[in-house]
């Protein structure tokens, strides 16, 4: 049987000035899956970065699938500081919408789903891992290089299961 | 109204309505394993349906498994798939040609990735009550490693019944059991 509505606004804002970083704090851990959903501009191209529960350890990974409108192509990265699955630039409004599974439970490692692009320059789709089996509790999304540009607007949802 | 953005996978577009998307029946792996999960009597209620996942198998001397998602009780050749996939170092496809019983619907992790790595899926079967059309189910899905084992793939199945869909079957396809913690949930979109 359904239990009802469940695709919850957690947080949401918009920025008012440029930003280098926006932290998801406090998130209860009443929900199954998170969905993060950034949709905005950078200052320059840059890959959007996040880390969970202020861990700036290299315990981060990434493989990625992205095109480019010339060619397809993959790549990866290990023991990282961050999980750069998101992409922005300066030039096209994008989005970044990022998959938390099971975010809140103590057993298994993270992963971590994303889909972002800039209509004018390339799309992506990415997994991540964030090799702690801790739950989630606060997010840091970050452009790697430079910031969030003013009017881009950040929100967390939150999805519970039956 | 809220604007739902982070349905990924999803011939959904626009705006939708929170109170449009609800949870039907969720179910948890526990110690010894599955070898199945089935949603059963599914309400034709909704418009679509979306299927998010962690899950991992029991495949022997592998880092990745499969699974094949099927409906209605149907294991007949009666399905097809197509891939598209990146590994890390290049981009590919592939496909099982017209028709199969077991198609690919998902990457998951398995027995030989790290302990504790799960791999996720979010898939979404579009107009699954629609008795005028074959059945169509995207997905995204993907395993991180922390290694060269990392994989991500975009999936399209079909299913070639007009049958609307009352029952879904979610199997390993090399595996044997998904093993305890996999966790696979089933929600609701309405039109």
């Amino acid at each position: 049987m359904a239990a009802g509505s469940t695709y919850t606004p957690i947080a949401t804002t918009t920025l008012g000035s440029a930003q280098a970083s926006y932290t998801f704090s406090s998130i209860s851990g009443s929900y199954t899956d998170l969905i993060l959903v950034i949709a905005g501009t950078l200052n320059s191209s840059s890959s959007v970065y996040i880390q969970c529960n202020s861990d700036t350890g290299s315990n981060y990974s990434r493989t990625y699938l992205q095109g480019n409108g010339t060619s397809a192509t993959s790549g990866r990265d290990s023991s990282q500081t961050y999980a750069a699955l998101g992409y922005l630039n300066s030039t096209a409004q994008g989005n970044c919408i990022f998959q938390f599974q099971n975010y809140s439970n103590a057993t298994t490692y993270k992963t971590i789903l994303c889909r972002a692009g800039a209509a004018d320059d390339l799309t992506r789709a990415m997994v991540g891992l964030w090799r702690s089996t801790s739950a989630i509790t606060s997010i840091l999304v970050a452009p790697v290089s430079g910031s969030f540009a003013t009017g881009t607007t950040l929100t967390l949802y939150g999805i519970a299961a039956a | 109204m809220n604007p739902i953005l982070g349905i990924v996978a999803s011939s959904i577009s626009g705006s939708l309505n929170a109170s449009s998307y609800e949870s039907i029946q969720t179910v948890t792996v526990g110690a010894g394993g599955q070898s199945s999960i089935s949603f059963t009597s599914i309400p034709a209620t909704y418009k679509h349906l979306q299927i998010r996942a962690l899950a991992r198998t029991d495949r022997a001397s592998n880092p990745q498994d499969f699974l094949q998602i099927r409906y209605n009780s149907d294991t007949g050749a009666n399905y097809a798939y197509h891939s598209l996939y990146g590994n890390g170092a290049s981009a590919g496809g592939n496909d099982t040609g017209t028709s199969t019983a077991n198609p690919w619907s998902a990457i998951v992790a398995a027995s030989t990735a790290t302990a504790s790595v799960f791999g996720t899926f979010v898939a979404d079967l579009v107009d699954y009550t629609n008795t005028n059309k074959y059945k169509t189910l995207r997905s995204l899905s993907g395993i991180d490693n922390n290694d060269t084992n990392g994989r991500l793939y975009f999936q399209s199945n079909l299913w070639q019944n007009t049958a609307a869909v009352s029952t879904i079957t979610i199997q390993p396809v090399y595996g044997t059991n998904f093993v305890q913690y996999s966790s696979f949930a089933l929600y609701g979109v309405k039109g």
